[in-house]
């Protein structure tokens, strides 16, 4: 009972087309939504690609199809057909969402902290193992005394 | 530590060090843990930024039965505001307002219809009882954005000269009101 090799390759194909299927698919559908200068439009998408849905959380405004998130989008529309730069339309959202809405968040003490908290947990955990299995250092031994030196002549005599 | 042996409380020292470390970073993370069970600590909180700000620019359209007001109505005031964000489709909104009936009398509420048919919000408070002394309408949400809104309920603490003193994104309850706004608006008092 072998199987078609057609009939596999077609299934792959599915598959691979319900895989990347997701990818193509933008909340942005409506044209009216759209900004009429193209250029602008895509300055639009790429700011809303870097702005979190406060609804949905795990997207971007221009994925999410929230009630929210649409009027974000067009409020960024707005400013950028006003020709404000992308620093300044995310600074206004920064203002009032906080550093939440950023979906990249900035580089901070606390982001830092963040990502080397691994590696400071490593040097930690390494610097106490050092510290409790070190072998201590073997002293040197004192002098022999004269009562040690002669019961050490006894022995090698006897021999 | 060439020839020499360390002295003992060097060596202690050294040893506790990483101990002290993990200990402080223990406190640290116990501390953040626990301010997010008691919600001082939120990383989610976007709201944050709101606090101690004056109220953004904006201008309102009335919704009956009350009047509309502006960000200078606001600035304009001398003894503290709470401002209520509702909606007539909007569970929790429903669940908050016998909460806020009973406060009526001791703070002033302003209400704000979020994304609301005008209609709707009126049947909407004469169902649930009035307790706004003004409503406005903010019909398509653009105001709630410059306010940092990003659903209803929310409600803020408007002090004296419309700076804003207190925020919630979530709805009124009796221990808010007990605990947190009545001292607040007290202390906002002239």
């Amino acid at each position: 009972m072998k199987k078609h090799p057609l009939r596999r390759g077609g299934l792959i194909a599915l598959l691979a087309c319900l895989l990347f299927a997701p990818l193509v698919a933008l909340a942005v559908d409506d044209p009216s939504e759209m900004l009429p200068d193209p250029a602008q439009e895509q300055r639009a998408e790429a700011i809303g690609a870097q702005l979190r849905c406060l609804v949905c959380q795990n997207e971007s405004i221009e994925d999410s199809s929230a009630d929210l998130a649409r009027d974000l989008r067009h409020v960024v529309r707005e400013h950028v057909a006003k020709g404000e730069s992308n620093q300044q339309i995310m600074d206004w959202m920064v203002n009032r969402y906080g550093n939440f809405i950023r979906l990249k968040p900035p580089f901070t003490i606390g982001t830092l902290l963040l990502w080397v908290m691994p590696l400071l947990a490593l040097c930690i955990g390494i610097g106490i193992a050092w510290w409790t299995f070190r072998r201590p250092r073997a002293p040197t031994p004192p002098p022999l005394s004269d009562e040690e030196r002669r019961r050490l002549s006894d022995l090698t005599e006897t021999r | 530590m060439s020839g020499q042996p360390s002295s003992p409380t060097r060596r202690r020292l050294l040893m506790a060090a990483p101990l002290v470390v993990a200990g402080g970073v223990g406190v640290g993370f116990w501390r953040m843990l626990s301010g997010m069970t008691r919600g001082s600590f939120d990383p989610h909180d976007i709201h944050a930024p709101a606090l101690n700000r004056p109220v953004p620019d904006f201008a309102l359209p009335d919704q009956a039965p009350g009047t509309g007001f502006s960000a200078a109505d606001l600035r304009g005031l001398k003894a503290p505001v709470l401002v209520n964000y509702f909606a007539s489709w909007c569970i929790p909104c429903v669940a908050e307002m016998p909460v806020l009936n009973a406060l009526k009398d001791r703070l002033p509420i302003w209400g704000i219809a979020y994304k609301d048919k005008p209609e709707h919000a009126l049947g909407f408070v004469q169902r649930a009882g009035n307790p706004y002394a003004r409503i406005a309408s903010d019909h398509d949400g653009l105001a709630a954005i410059d306010w940092g809104v990003s659903g209803v309920p929310e409600t803020f603490l408007i002090g004296p000269g419309g700076i804003i003193r207190w925020h919630t994104a979530s709805p009124i309850t009796e221990a808010m009101i007990t605990n947190t706004i009545m001292p607040l608006a007290d202390s906002l008092k002239p």
